[in-house]
């Protein structure tokens, strides 16, 4: 119908039937349907990689996004934007937004609570096992790496506003973001803090935390912690305190 | 079109001290300085001077924003009042000269990708305007960072050449037998927008002619098709309602089609700011070029008989991916979800922008008409070359649209088109 709305219809003018023509366009305007005014109908662009609600896809590197804190995927989507963060499909996608959308977006995904992931039995020795416990409980003091845990939360749920929580994501994606960090790929607000500890941490270190972090349940209360619940090792420009 | 479009080069700033005994670093006093400042701003968003000239969480106007071109990388230029690495000791009168004639206060000559083509064509009186918009903007001490081109585009005297084949200098002559909405929309198109430097085709000497002025072509480096605004089987609004094109150039989407691409980026840092009337004499001054002049009918790349194996295939897909927004019928559900059929913008015979909006996906830019844009997903990772080529073959030839059926290599060969 739209062709005849649109290009048909306009062999026509010869005719000169204007009472033709507007009869059609009340007809072509009559036919037309509106989009559904949601978010999530706005933000189907996402589901492919991300899942409709944020909770993932089979493709080991794409993260999920729902029930991380607002802040965080704010921070993430505007780094994607400015090309600070690189992930080419994703800088295409976000580099004509405006922040206030962004915001709404991560907010919408920071909201949804889809049940996690099964978690994945870790693919790594029992020393590495044991390494990767110790680094995210106790973290190792003498090469500069505090736990996990002191910044990601008890549970590592993280942190409201910008600390995400680290459980529901695979060992290959985990190990990517360490690797980048490491290498300096990804890098945040100054003073980067996850950048300086990803800077002591080892191949078998990254190896060894991702596969055990991939192999944790969900915790029951999967929410990231209020703000302020604890004070962080590092000053962290993602966090101010 | 950032890539391509523009850049002032600057020369060595010890040349450019030797000319600043005429430079004027006053702050903006009183009301009428002020108007004249905030006039330069409007028309600084009308030459989308931010765009080239501003890299990414950089300072404002700063440059350094690296354009790649088929003859190497070029690094916009800093355009903030610092004396030393900007053009703080620069006078109206060079920075005119340099708008109107390609060259700088020393006489050197511009790349053409600074698309002083179209600025040649601004008033004496805009751009004193903008010139003293950019006096007032905060100064950024950041040197130019020198260009990276190959030989022997990097010896600045073949631009000589260049010139005498493409540059033809002179101010916009209004048309007298237009009205002066048209010829205020001509000055703006033609001008400060800079349109042509994507929407006529470039050649292999980085040029464009007059004669095929808004005939189309494609974006090199960045594989976006700009179609023609003279054709109105291309991008040509001839057949469009000034309603519709407004809406399209302003707020991103309208009832006939939503802005993608590299367009989006025009929309987004230059044309949602322009008024509600130089929109409007935009839209009237391009609705004047799309009068029906006939495009090349399209040829199919495949044989008649994959053609209809590929158009079976391609139903299958449409109804199953793309029929929910798109409607079964193409209709859409506009200005949201585009309608594809009657949809000029599928059926050009270069059939680039379909198939990349299928493997890549998009949304238009965020604006203050659409906040918050619907975006398209992108289906390169579910779709195989052949389901592209199909989905695509079904979208130009069904409903009655009149594009040809594309093979599944044209597919393939967009996967690895830049996405930045």
């Amino acid at each position: 119908m739209a062709a005849l709305c649109h290009s048909r219809l306009w062999l026509f003018v010869g005719l000169s039937l204007t009472v033709l023509f507007g009869a059609a366009d009340a007809f072509c305007q009559t036919t037309t349907e509106k989009a559904p005014d949601t978010i999530e109908a706005r933000l189907l662009a996402c589901a492919p990689c991300h899942g409709a609600v944020g909770e993932g896809t089979s493709n080991a590197y794409f993260p999920r996004l729902a029930g991380k804190p607002a802040g965080y995927l704010t921070n993430q989507l505007v780094a994607f934007r400015n090309g600070r963060r690189r992930y080419p499909p994703m800088n295409y996608l976000l580099e004509y937004l405006p922040e206030e959308y962004l915001a709404v977006m991560a907010s919408y995904f920071a909201a949804q609570r889809p049940t996690l992931p099964a978690p994945v039995a870790p693919d790594v020795s029992q020393q590495m096992v044991k390494l990767g416990e110790q680094l995210i409980e106790k973290g190792d003091y003498n090469r500069g790496i505090p736990a996990c845990t002191s910044c990601h939360g008890p549970n590592l749920t993280g942190m409201e506003p910008a600390i995400p929580g680290l459980l529901g994501l695979r060992a290959s994606y985990i190990s990517g973001q360490l690797g980048a960090w490491r290498y300096g790929t990804r890098t945040a607000t100054a003073p980067d803090c996850m950048q300086i500890i990803a800077g002591h941490l080892t191949e078998d270190d990254v190896k060894a935390v991702a596969a055990v972090l991939a192999s944790r349940p969900a915790p029951a209360k999967p929410d990231p912690v209020p703000k302020g619940s604890f004070g962080l090792p590092f000053a962290c420009g993602s966090q101010p305190q | 079109m950032k890539r391509i479009a523009i850049l002032l080069v600057l020369c060595a700033a010890s040349l450019l001290a030797a000319l600043g005994a005429h430079a004027q670093n006053k702050p903006a006093g009183n009301a009428a300085d002020r108007a004249l400042i905030d006039k330069g701003a409007y028309l600084a968003r009308a030459g989308d001077c931010i765009a080239c000239h501003t890299k990414p969480e950089g300072e404002l106007f700063a440059g350094g924003r690296p354009m790649l071109t088929p003859f190497g990388t070029l690094y916009t230029s800093n355009i903030t009042p610092d004396s030393e690495t900007g053009i703080g000791t620069w006078s109206a009168d060079q920075f005119y000269a340099m708008m109107h004639t390609g060259r700088f206060p020393d006489g050197g000559l511009l790349y053409p990708a600074m698309p002083f083509g179209s600025y040649t064509k601004v008033t004496r009186a805009d751009s004193d305007a903008i010139f003293a918009f950019l006096r007032s903007i905060p100064a950024v001490k950041q040197p130019n960072r020198p260009h990276d081109l190959r030989f022997p585009y990097n010896n600045r005297s073949l631009i000589l050449g260049w010139r005498t084949l493409y540059f033809n200098e002179g101010e916009y002559k209004p048309d007298p037998k237009q009205s002066d909405e048209w010829n205020r929309g001509a000055y703006l198109v033609e001008g400060l927008g800079h349109c042509a430097m994507c929407h006529t085709a470039i050649n292999a000497l980085g040029g464009s002619s007059d004669s095929e002025a808004f005939q189309g072509g494609l974006i090199p480096m960045q594989n976006w098709y700009a179609p023609s605004l003279t054709s109105n089987k291309e991008a040509g609004l001839g057949d469009w309602n000034l309603q519709e094109i407004t809406d399209y150039l302003k707020t991103g989407i309208s009832a006939r089609g939503a802005v993608y691409g590299p367009m989006a980026e025009v929309v987004y840092n230059s044309l949602q700011y322009m008024t509600d009337a130089d929109i409007r004499a935009m839209a009237v001054y391009l609705k004047s070029l799309g009068q029906g002049s006939p495009p090349g009918a399209a040829r199919a790349t495949v044989t008649t008989s994959e053609g209809s194996l590929l158009l079976t295939l391609g139903k299958t897909i449409y109804d199953r991916e793309c029929a929910s927004c798109h409607g079964a019928q193409g209709l859409g559900k506009p200005p949201h979800y585009p309608p594809l059929a009657g949809n000029q913008s599928i059926q050009m015979s270069s059939a680039v922008n379909p198939i990349r909006m299928v493997l890549n996906g998009g949304f238009p830019p965020g604006t203050a008409g659409n906040p918050q844009p619907y975006g398209m997903p992108p289906f390169a990772q579910s779709l195989s070359d052949d389901e592209v080529a199909a989905v695509v073959t079904y979208i130009r030839t069904a409903w009655g649209n009149r594009g040809a059926a594309i093979s599944a290599r044209e597919a393939n060969a967009l996967r690895a088109s830049p996405l930045d």
